[in-house]
Order: structure tokens, then C-alpha cells, then sequence
């Protein structure tokens, strides 16, 4: 009689385990989980760009390369898509669909501006003379800038994949789950970026 | 018991088991930004602080509590999220960050200041 009962109340558990992971329940840990991965990538990166970031080779310094106001520009740019992306989850949530689209193309829009202007200045550097090639500095900072522009970038791709799906399905719990781990995602970018400004384009004009 | 869990279960199921923002807290967030980057930009583009050093180091304590900040106000973590184990993997990661950042500097300080004058070292022979 004991044994009956113990094995109706595991199996209705079980069930209702297995309901609440399909709903994608655990997405969002998940999704966490490979922006931390992603965080060690970017650890090594800032690392690799610590330990090289002084050998000129006889090359340019960071002094004699970046230019202030444009890194400004660029982490104004950042920093307007953030607050967007802000507004467009909030519409997300009070159910209005316009105004979630609506967000989102400012948010990409931003996020193409910032991609705009650090296109123009890797292609400066580059015109001017300061290739990756030219020096362990140089290497170290186009591959951490570079990698955080290509994540730029594929959220971008991301952005409009989703745009495109709220289009066509609405916002759907699957959309909203989506539309919350690229919310993640972009802010994310956002604090790497904050050590990017500082360690490599505010600290580089200070030595 | 089960009713609780099952509860629980329903509420996080409802609200995606995830934080949300408020409008207000986007905005606080956003301003706390604002003035976290204007101002280590502003300190070196003028200098303000006089010495390298001091200033560094201002810029690098204004970029931690920014980062705070965005963690906070806009990937709204707090230690109940998830059930406390996001904060556990972003402890985990900073802890392996922090490691990776101070090692690698650190050994490779050492690395350079020894390798630097060869001809020193073939003189300890």
C-alpha cells in the first residue's frame, strides 16, 4: 500500500518535470551560462592585449593612433542602443508589437552606427600604416576590437532574424524567450565594451 | 509540499524565470552610464588629475562600477535569479577572470624585466 502511493507521487513529479524544462524553462541559465563562456574569451583577449600592448616594434603608440572624441562617439552609440533595446523589451512586455519592432530598428540602426565608425577607424589605421602586421600591438588590438565588433555584428543579424520572426508570428512566448537572450546579449556587448574603452583606448592615451 | 514546489513552479513558468526591467530603471541606469563614461573620458582628455598614475586608476574604479551598474540596471542580476545560479557562474567566471588578467600580467612583467638585458644575463654566468 506504502509502495503504491510513494510510486504515484514520483511518476505525477516526474511529469511535471518534464513539462516545465520543455517550455524552455532553462533557456535563459543556458543562455547566460555561454555569455560567461563568452566573458573568458574576451578575459584572454584583454590579457593577450595587456602583456603585448607595449611592443611598438618601433611602430605607432596609442598616443600617436586613436583619436578621443571618435571612441566617444562610438561608446555614445553603444550606450543609446542599450538604453533602446531597454525600451523595446519593455514594449515587448506591456504586448505592443509596433513599438517593439519600432525599438528594435533604432537599436540595429545604432548598433550599425557603431559598427560604421570602428570600420572607419580600422580602415584609417590601416591606410595609415598601422596594420595588424606592423606590431604585438597592433595584433592584440585589432583581434580584441575586432572580435567585440564581429559579436557587434552578429547581433545585429540576430536583431533583424528576430525582427523578421516577430513580423510574421507576433510576440510569441518563443519570440519573447528569444527576444530576451539577445536583450542579453546586446547588454552584454555593452560591459565589454566598457573595458575596451577604458583599458585599451583610455589607458593607451595615458602611457 | 508539492503544492509549494508546484507553486513556485507556475510563477517562474509565468514569468519566464526571469527579471524584468522597469522604465524607471532603464533610465536610472542609463544616466548612471552617461556620467560613468563622461567622466573618465573627460579626466584624460584634459588631464584633470595631474598624474598618470592616479588618473589610471580613477578610469579603471569608474569602469568597475559602471560595469556594476550595467549588470544591475539592465541584465537586471540580482542573487535570486535563476535560483541564485547565474550569480554562481558569474562569480565562477570573475573568479577565472581575475586569475587569467593578474596571472598573465604578473608572470609576464616578470618575464619581460628578466629578459630585458641579455647581455646581464650572459655577465651572471
Amino acid at each position: 500500500m506504502d509502495t503504491t502511493v510513494a510510486t504515484i507521487d514520483r511518476t505525477v513529479f516526474h511529469l511535471e518535470e518534464e513539462h516545465g524544462h520543455a517550455e524552455g524553462g532553462s533557456t535563459m541559465l543556458g543562455f547566460w551560462i555561454y555569455l560567461m563562456s563568452d566573458c573568458l574569451i574576451f578575459a584572454v583577449l584583454f590579457a593577450t592585449y595587456g602583456v603585448l600592448g607595449g611592443n611598438y616594434a618601433a611602430g605607432p603608440a596609442p598616443k600617436d593612433l586613436f583619436e578621443l572624441p571618435l571612441v566617444a562617439l562610438n561608446t555614445a552609440m553603444l550606450l543609446f542602443s542599450s538604453i533602446t533595446y531597454g525600451f523595446a523589451m519593455l514594449a515587448m512586455q506591456e504586448g505592443r508589437r509596433a513599438a517593439t519592432q519600432a525599438w528594435l530598428a533604432v537599436t540595429g540602426l545604432f548598433g550599425l552606427a557603431f559598427l560604421g565608425i570602428e570600420l572607419y577607424e580600422f580602415a584609417h589605421l590601416i591606410h595609415i600604416g598601422a596594420t595588424p602586421q606592423r606590431s604585438a600591438f597592433l595584433s592584440s588590438f585589432f583581434t580584441l576590437v575586432g572580435t567585440h565588433g564581429l559579436h557587434v555584428t552578429f547581433g545585429i543579424v540576430w536583431l533583424v532574424t528576430l525582427m523578421v520572426q516577430v513580423a510574421r508570428h507576433g510576440l510569441i512566448p518563443a519570440n519573447r524567450r528569444r527576444l530576451m537572450c539577445l536583450s542579453m546579449f546586446w547588454h552584454f556587448l555593452d560591459v565589454i565594451w566598457i573595458g575596451v574603452f577604458t583599458f585599451v583606448y583610455l589607458m593607451g592615451m595615458l602611457r | 509540499m508539492s503544492t509549494d514546489a508546484q507553486a513556485a513552479h507556475g510563477a517562474a513558468a509565468h514569468d519566464d524565470g526571469h527579471t524584468h526591467g522597469t522604465r524607471r530603471s532603464y533610465l536610472i541606469g542609463f544616466g548612471l552610464s552617461v556620467v560613468l563614461t563622461a567622466i573618465p573620458f573627460w579626466l584624460v582628455m584634459t588631464g584633470a588629475l595631474g598624474s598618470q598614475q592616479a588618473t589610471a586608476l580613477t578610469i579603471m574604479g569608474f569602469a568597475v562600477v559602471q560595469i556594476v551598474v550595467h549588470m544591475i540596471y539592465f541584465l537586471h542580476m540580482t542573487s535570486r535569479s535563476e535560483g541564485g545560479w547565474s550569480m554562481l557562474a558569474l562569480i565562477f567566471t570573475l573568479i577565472l577572470v581575475l586569475i587569467t588578467l593578474t596571472g598573465s600580467l604578473w608572470v609576464m612583467y616578470h618575464l619581460n624585466t628578466n629578459m630585458m638585458p641579455p647581455h646581464d644575463m650572459s655577465g651572471m654566468r
